[in-house]
């Protein structure tokens, strides 16, 4: 293979990912007049995006008009523990309301108020009914209207194409290497600015709702190159997801069916959220829900498939096929459940990583020159734990400062090229896994993988739990050293794209396990069993993660950045929680 | 159907393995869990019997669109068809979308549909939006919710190509340059449905798109995973509009026919070829 052509190519701007935020990063960073390339894992439009059912969260006050920016900041720093990065949580909660404007006038079509204006439901730790939606396919229109704009935009895209390493020059990040999963033929891009909008690592658990292609690419990448990150223990788990059949255990149950007004109940009949949480109920935070449901089931209250019941047959029953149609489908289709007439089964499902690439607020720079990085792969914007609608809103709001900073780097950068032994080191890998001389099965470790994830880095966490999944890990950098495909063949080799995809998981893995090992207290998403309360020094401190290798991870606990300005709104809310 | 009458136990399937010089169904045979999907046994056999097994997936939860293929010769998304629905005294036969050129096993080149999209005109507002009618102080939209849920039928669509596989221009009559397909018919009908849009498409659904090559045999509404009625809703309104607008006798002897004079030349070459 060493005599196998490259093929290249040149942009100012390239964006890894085509999800929400790489395709509006994109956007932002063609009418930047940036020559632009987008390059994607599997087809356009396919995304995890697509999965994101309720709605996208913006303080346009069209159906409760007292809503505002301040208090959608307010919600997202109480939902994230006051971890987030306040200027991040600040820009989003200005930013989102123009951010879906602006999508309309990009042809998304969103429901209705009587007024004939967007429409806004509830959802867990809004104070105001505030995400705009369409349906429980919200996630779905995003994608497509930002598709279609980028699709006639000047944005040149690259599908199925694989990058298995960030390529630098000095310190600068100058491009990237891969392959065409098609044919398997190689390819290198060079770059003046590389955005990385790779999304979350679900994929490390085996229960999750996420897509096959969240496996952390990103998080990796980055971390090879040199860059922060930032959080990593705080992984959101979704409370609900279905919880049968075994095939498609984890597929997500949309809040929108809690909006709508589902109710939580036991085996025995009980609504338990009144024991968690009497005041928001259904609608708390998702921490607090799939902790609920998690204990519910653990202390023998569970469904008989090992969840909880959640119900909407209450409800109207055309007004149940109307606002959550894909549900209805989903569970008559998949598990031979009619909603409106029974109640699902649903449990805790690994949904959304709020930590990620410690960015500049403003423009979604990396530590790294050349380097950015927006959406679920950055980090800050959430905290300790996301509201949902938020990610929808971070991408729209990220996604355009990103394109926009890259753009400007760009701009400012002179030409670039890519170091030859670089590329060669970089052709090196993907040869030995196609033919080199290990033999460790990426299918195997990926399992073995997933199985140490769910035992000991699942939803609560202790020190001996962690420990032992340390260890276990470690063993399985030794394995992934001889990482081999179970085939040689280039063309379209799920085997070889799950060998540098296993090896990324397994840097993530490492950063959520230690990171959770070292946050000694219990917050937002983050529950230690050895550890149950708030601890006042680590509600002031994130935790930073950079290194070489997975061997000498370093984490270093950083204060919380915050901002005078926003102080006020902050301790405002902190009293108003303290008063209740 | 309910939770009790799923089944699991042995099953048999035939895979199509091949490209685009040939390929054949090869057996395997694999134990299965209750409410397996056709995905789970295809990736199943691929972690433990056939790791070359290409297949194109991603969100396994019916939402992206990625799995098409042909199950029992009928095309289904994969993620969305348990194998307890299938009969369970013969093999169950997984082959690729066949109005698409086979990359590999059951991965299809679907990219001229990608092709087709561009050439679409996106959604363009109409310019003077009237004030406190189309459009608030803020920039937003005013738009009906009927409105909403006409054109949010057609943008429910996930984009599997499955209603571009059995429609019969594309698949038995190869017309991939005469017609655009049931996908961008109904992509063209919700941006024509779009109440603000400023765009005159029907020279582009007519000639171009090719909407008259359809014969409305709505094969491509009968295998929609989303249910949309693709024929009645999209396909044949804008026929009417079409007709209507160009052959209007009226208005023809009146010599006003809406569209004379900015009808664009035969577009056959500047289509995409498959």
């Amino acid at each position: 293979m060493s005599e196998q052509s490259i093929e290249h190519h040149d942009y100012d701007v390239l964006v890894l990912g085509s999800g929400g935020s790489g395709l509006r990063a994109a956007i932002a960073a063609s009418e930047a007049g940036a020559r632009t390339g987008l390059v994607c894992k599997s087809l356009l439009g396919k995304a995890h995006t697509v999965m994101a059912e309720g709605g996208l969260a913006a303080s346009l006050g069209n159906v409760d008009p007292k809503d505002n920016w301040s208090t959608h900041f307010q919600d997202t720093m109480f939902g994230g523990k006051y971890l987030n990065n306040w200027r991040m949580a600040e820009l989003h909660a200005k930013e989102a309301p123009d951010r879906a404007r602006e999508l309309e006038h990009w042809g998304a079509v969103f429901d209705r108020t009587p007024q004939r204006t967007m429409s806004q439901r509830a959802f867990g730790g809004h104070s105001y009914r505030r995400l705009v939606h369409i349906g429980d396919r919200t996630g779905l229109e995003m994608i497509r209207t930002l598709h279609d704009r980028t699709v006639h935009s000047d944005v040149d895209v690259f599908m199925e194409t694989t990058i298995t390493r960030l390529i630098k020059d000095g310190e600068r990040v100058v491009g990237c290497f891969g392959y065409r999963r098609q044919t398997g033929e190689l390819c290198s891009f060079s770059a003046r600015a590389l955005v990385l909008a790779t999304g979350g690592s679900g994929r490390i658990y085996k229960i999750t709702s996420n897509s096959q292609d969240c496996t952390g690419d990103g998080y990796a990448l980055a971390y090879e190159a040199g860059a922060q990150l930032v959080d990593m223990e705080f992984v959101q788990f979704h409370p609900t997801g279905m919880v049968y059949p075994p095939g498609v255990a984890g597929l997500l149950v949309t809040e929108a069916v809690r909006g709508e007004g589902g109710i939580l109940r036991n085996a025995l009949g009980e609504r338990f959220m009144e024991r968690y949480d009497p005041k928001r109920m259904e609608l708390s935070t998702r921490d607090v829900v799939a902790r609920s449901i998690y204990t519910e089931v653990k202390e023998g209250r569970g469904t008989p498939h090992g969840g909880a019941y959640l119900d909407v047959s209450h409800l109207d029953s055309d007004y149940v096929k109307r606002k959550l149609p894909s549900m209805y489908d989903q569970f008559l289709e998949l598990a031979g459940v009619d909603i409106t007439k029974e109640p699902m089964q649903v449990g805790p499902t690994c949904h959304y990583f709020m930590g990620g690439v410690k960015v500049d607020a403003d423009n979604g720079a990396s530590r790294v020159p050349g380097l950015f990085a927006t959406g679920e792969c950055s980090g800050g914007m959430n905290g300790a734990n996301r509201l949902g609608g938020n990610s929808l809103g971070d991408l729209l709001v990220f996604g355009r400062r990103a394109g926009i900073g890259a753009a400007e780097a760009a701009n400012a950068s002179g030409p670039v090229s890519l170091p030859a032994e670089q590329v060669a080191e970089a052709q090196a890998e993907i040869e030995g896994f196609l033919h080199g001389s290990g033999a460790e099965n990426p299918f195997h470790l990926h399992r073995d993988l997933q199985k140490i994830m769910g035992d000991g880095v699942g939803i609560f966490r202790d020190r001996e739990g962690l420990s032992e999944a340390i260890g276990k890990l470690e063993e399985l950098d030794a394995r992934a050293a001889n990482l081999r495909a179970p085939s040689d063949r280039l063309d379209y080799n799920p085997g070889l794209q799950l060998c540098r995809e296993v090896k990324n998981m397994l840097t993530v893995s490492h950063m959520i396990a230690r990171g959770a090992l070292l946050r000694e207290e219990s917050r937002g998403a983050h529950s230690r069993l050895d550890h149950t309360g708030y601890s006042d020094y680590w509600g002031e401190h994130n935790i930073i993660i950079d290194g070489d290798s997975t061997h000498d991870m370093s984490l270093t606990p950083t204060p919380v950045v915050k901002r005078d300005e926003l102080d006020e709104l902050v301790e405002a809310r902190k009293e108003a929680e303290k008063a209740s | 159907m309910s939770e009790t009458a799923m089944a699991g136990g042995t099953r048999r399937l035939q895979i199509w393995r091949g490209d685009l010089t040939g390929g054949e169904l090869v057996d395997y045979e694999l134990e299965t869990e209750p409410g397996m999907v056709v995905l789970d046994a295809v990736l199943e056999i691929q972690r433990s019997q056939a790791p070359d097994l290409a297949v194109r997936w991603n969100c396994k939860a019916a939402k992206c669109g990625s799995c098409s293929a042909e199950v029992n010769g009928r095309p289904r998304l994969m993620c969305k068809t348990r194998l307890d629905h299938l009969p369970a005294d013969q093999p169950i036969t997984v082959e690729p979308m066949r109005a698409f050129p086979p990359i590999r096993d059951l991965v299809t080149d679907v990219s001229w549909n990608y092709r087709v999209n561009k050439q679409i005109t996106p959604f363009t507002p109409r310019e003077n939006l009237k004030p406190g009618v189309e459009i608030n102080e803020k920039g937003e939209f005013l738009i009906d919710q009927a409105d909403t849920d006409r054109m949010s039928e057609f943008r429910k669509c996930i984009e599997c190509f499955m209603c571009q596989d059995v429609c019969h221009i594309l698949r038995d009559h190869r017309m991939h340059n005469r017609y655009y397909g049931p996908r961008f018919m109904m992509r063209m009908a919700s941006l024509d449905m779009h109440p603000l849009d400023g765009v005159d498409r029907l020279d582009q659904i007519a000639d171009e798109g090719g909407i008259g090559l359809c014969n409305i045999t709505k094969c491509c509404t009968e295998v929609c995973p989303e249910g949309i009625h693709i024929t009645d809703n999209a396909i044949i309104p804008m026929k009417e509009r079409v007709v209507d607008q160009r052959h209007d006798p009226l208005l023809k002897l009146l010599g006003c026919t809406p569209n004379k004079g900015r009808r664009k030349p035969p577009p056959r070459a500047e289509t995409p070829e498959l």
